[in-house]
């Protein structure tokens, strides 16, 4: 059984905090993207394989990138489309910037609302941030249903979707309907290797921004706030809540985990002792 | 995250090479695939383009994938059950991440699924998966048997094979058998027309054969009965779906390890003929063999480029007597040799290539239309240089890249010897260089007419001729009085007759190959000043190497030839 669907795969273009050498960060405690270099989110790319894998069993089915970023995250478009995406979508405009993760999922949702996928995916987490949000906050402002953590998409039928989960201890399969927004864990099957052809096709493809006189084909589709609607106000800066007050570096020095149970006694034990080391209250 | 390609800007630099141009107009016919393919070039700029772009793939494939996997598939190696190949899990892997980037079929037209490449860019693909694992490197560089199918196949056997070919299929040569090793004329394996299906059923048993549970096998066998000599033999293409092939074993080798050696049975097996009859050894082995002897030498280079990285990075890291091991000039003086003879190696690689690449483009070209008599000329003149470059080149890398694996040991000291370093590894892989696809012996062999009929000088005067700046000047002069007097030793055994030249053959062949390679370092040095280091050192040497070899053939008399040749009335008595 093979279904023509649409993905829409959430992408982002992270500062490669992997290797992160002496000067990674600005004496103001901020990351110095001057000196990393900028990379595919590496879970974006596990939830691109999915996405090409469900391509891969399913002739006809179309997937598109969708990122958000400056200009030169046009890059991560490429990367995609030389290992088989098919399009891809740039968010960029000066009134996205300094976006929070709500801002960002309601810019991503809005854009999400005009290609009208029938699966979304997207990596767990990006490696700057952390914080596993985006995804499932797109899924909120779309109404739409939700599978994190997900290892490997098993089957796709007439209309539902079978996902494995990996979870902390074990694994799960759950089935939904679609449509549907998946986060892709980094355990899931790594990403393909760009392809020749694919490269030599697509290596110019560029966004207006990057060159304006690249036109039908090769032109990446690059959308602005009026692009994709919305409240102007739910955008960039005027849209994110979260504001950042200080930022310290940590060296981490818990020798092991504590694992609790949810257990009532455990529970307990852990509220107390946060209020005695007054981490709360 | 390493790239092979990107870590190493001598690579790169053969794409700057002033005959590139033409080898991409050439190979691409006035671009007519432009439109055609989505992914056809316009331009030799945007071809080049291409080239640095598809290898940047590969040299992170080779980075990321292959050389991590190398130690466990050396380890693990392929397994042999009910006459089928398994391969190790790292090699399956390499093999599934070279198809998912394309990169098989790269040097095959676009109407097959193939990239069109021309064989510059392939024989450095073939050079980086050599650096990463020198035995998964046969197996990728068997897609040269589609090469083959290509040049010489009808349309028929062209449009079934070459798609699976780009589509990952792997390849196997089937030309060794257990009484046919250097000698292939002594093939037997037998091949009789079945008239009912129209197709030919072969019988009999090929050995040592690489890959030899491939997809898609060319097979040489006796097709005229009653014949004993090459004129008898014929060449095949088998696929593994029409059955009756059946792996007896595979061979449990020094090195290479990940590449199954097999030994294989062929019982009524089906195969299509390719070409015409009577020709296989004589016109399309030959042809092969040349490409892989081509490949051979690019994997030579692959190894010797691992070996003396690691021997670079040991000797940088290692300490002694308060340190580095790197400035005692004993280890700095053998780091200097290999990395010349790596240079010298790999600008003969290319500079074979690049004459490979101009006689087969033209002879695509003339599959379509006629050549001018200008083009006939020059495609005449490109495909002899290619094939007295070819078994110099053959013969040289691999012996360099067998010294340079000895050294890069040398240079560890005990460490090297033990399993922990990738070079005990890479001794290992390198000792076949100089075996397959005809020794050292056999390369001397081909070699020697052009050393008696002058096409090697011919080609150092040429170089001669080329304009050198003042800075290389000097080096230049070592040259020339280096041909002045290979001339003299030419002269010297044409005068004393054909013994005395089997005898000093490889010695000849060897002083040939040393002016044309210092050539060929002074010319890359005047262009980058990356060889700038190893032009000097290996000219230099060259000099002394001849030298002595000069010295040993000029005061050579009769006498020692009888002295050698007693080892053949030797008896060692039987031991009590």
């Amino acid at each position: 059984m093979t279904k023509k669907l649409k993905i829409v795969v959430l992408a982002k273009q992270v500062p490669d905090t992997r290797n992160v050498g002496k000067n990674a960060m600005t004496p103001e405690g901020t990351v110095n993207r001057a000196a990393l270099p900028a990379i595919f989110n590496p879970e974006d790319m596990n939830a691109l394989e999915q996405a090409l894998r469900i391509k891969d069993k399913n002739p006809g089915t179309e997937v598109i990138l969708l990122t958000m970023g400056p200009a030169r995250a046009a890059e991560i478009i490429r990367e995609g489309l030389f290992r088989g995406a098919d399009g891809g979508v740039l968010l960029s405009d000066r009134k996205f910037a300094g976006s929070d993760t709500l801002a960002t999922s309601y810019a991503l949702s809005q854009a999400v609302k005009k290609l009208n996928p029938d699966l979304i995916l997207a990596g767990r987490q990006a490696i700057d941030g952390d914080t596993a949000q985006v995804g499932p906050q797109v899924a909120e402002k779309l109404n739409m249903p939700q599978v994190t953590y997900a290892e490997q998409i098993l089957e796709i039928n007439d209309n539902n979707i079978v996902i494995r989960r990996r979870l902390e201890r074990g694994i799960e399969v759950v089935t939904s309907p679609l449509p549907l927004l998946v986060t892709v864990h980094a355990t899931a099957a790594p990403c393909r290797p760009r392809n020749a052809k694919f490269l030599m096709k697509y290596k110019s493809a560029r966004t207006v921004t990057e060159d304006s006189t690249v036109s039908g084909p090769m032109q990446i589709t690059e959308w602005g706030a009026a692009n994709i609607g919305g409240d102007d106000q739910s955008f960039g800066l005027s849209g994110s809540p979260t504001k950042v007050k200080k930022v310290e570096n940590i060296v981490f020095q818990a020798k092991e985990a504590k694992r609790l149970t949810s257990s009532d006694a455990d529970i307990d034990s852990l509220i107390s002792e946060l209020f005695t080391n007054h981490t709360i209250g | 995250m390493a790239n092979f390609y990107k870590d190493n800007s001598d690579i790169k630099f053969q794409f700057s090479h002033p005959l590139m141009g033409k080898i991409v107009e050439l190979k691409e016919q006035n671009f007519k695939d432009y439109g055609k393919y989505d992914y056809a070039p316009s331009s030799v700029e945007d071809a080049i383009d291409s080239y640095d772009k598809v290898m940047e793939i590969m040299g992170e494939i080779c980075g990321d994938v292959l050389a991590p996997n190398a130690e466990q598939v050396d380890h693990d190696g392929p397994v042999c059950k009910d006459g089928r190949v398994t391969y190790a899990a790292g090699t399956q892997q390499n093999q599934d991440v070279l198809t998912q980037a394309g990169l098989y079929g790269m040097s095959l037209p676009r109407e097959y699924g193939g990239l069109n490449f021309s064989m510059v860019p392939y024989v450095m693909a073939a050079e980086l998966t050599g650096r990463a694992d020198a035995g998964f490197s046969n197996i990728w560089g068997l897609q040269d048997c589609a090469e083959t199918i290509n040049e010489f196949a009808s349309k028929e056997i062209r449009d079934e094979f070459l798609p699976r070919v780009c589509k990952g299929e792997t390849c196997s040569m089937d030309l060794t058998e257990p009484d046919a090793g250097s000698d292939l004329q002594a093939a037997m394996l037998k091949a009789t027309y079945d008239e009912k299906t129209g197709m030919w059923i072969l019988n009999g048993v090929k050995r040592f054969i690489t890959n030899g549970d491939a997809q898609i096998k060319l097979v040489l066998a006796r097709s005229e009965e009653g014949t004993t000599d090459a004129r008898g033999l014929s060449y095949f293409v088998y696929d593994k779906n029409w059955g009756g092939v059946t792996v007896r074993r595979i061979e449990n080798k020094l090195g290479i390890k990940g590449s199954p050696t097999c030994e294989l049975v062929f019982k009524n097996a089906p195969a299509k003929l390719v070409g015409e009859r009577k020709l296989g050894l004589i016109k399309y082995v030959m042809s092969l063999m040349n490409g892989a002897r081509l490949g051979v030498g690019a994997q030579s280079v692959g190894i010797s480029e691992a070996a003396y990285r690691e021997a670079l990075k040991y000797a940088n890291e290692r300490a002694q007597f308060g340190k580095k091991i790197i400035e005692f000039p004993a280890v700095s003086e053998m780091l200097a040799l290999m990395k010349a003879k790596l240079q010298a190696s790999r600008a003969i690689l290319y500079e074979t290539t690049r004459f490979v690449d101009i006689y087969k483009a033209y002879n695509a070209i003339a599959e379509e239309r006629k050549l001018t008599p200008e083009e006939r000329a020059e495609s005449k003149k490109y495909a002899k240089y290619a094939d007295m470059f070819t078994p110099v080149l053959k013969m040289m890398s691999s012996e360099y890249c067998n010294q340079n694996a000895y050294d890069a040991i040398q240079v560890h000291g005990g460490s090297g010897f033990m399993k922990e370093y990738p070079v005990e590894r890479i001794y290992r892989d390198a000792r076949i260089t100089t075996i397959y696809e005809g020794t050292s012996q056999l390369q001397t062999v081909a070699a020697i007419r052009y050393v008696t009929n002058g096409s090697y000088l011919a080609k150092m005067r040429e170089y001669e001729q080329l304009e050198t700046n003042a800075e290389y000047a000097p080096l230049k002069a070592k040259i020339v009085a280096m041909t002045d007097q290979y001339e003299k030793a030419c002269a010297l055994a044409s005068e004393r007759g054909n013994e005395f030249i089997d005898f000093h053959a490889r010695r000849l062949v060897e002083m040939a190959a040393h002016i044309l390679m210092s050539y060929l370092l002074i010319i890359d040095a005047q262009r980058c000043s990356s060889f700038a280091n190893s032009a000097n050192v290996y000219t230099n040497r060259a000099v002394a190497w001849n030298n002595e070899r000069y010295s040993y053939i000029e005061n050579f008399d009769d006498s020692q030839l009888a002295a050698h040749y007693a080892v053949r009335e030797e008896e060692l008595p039987e031991a009590e």
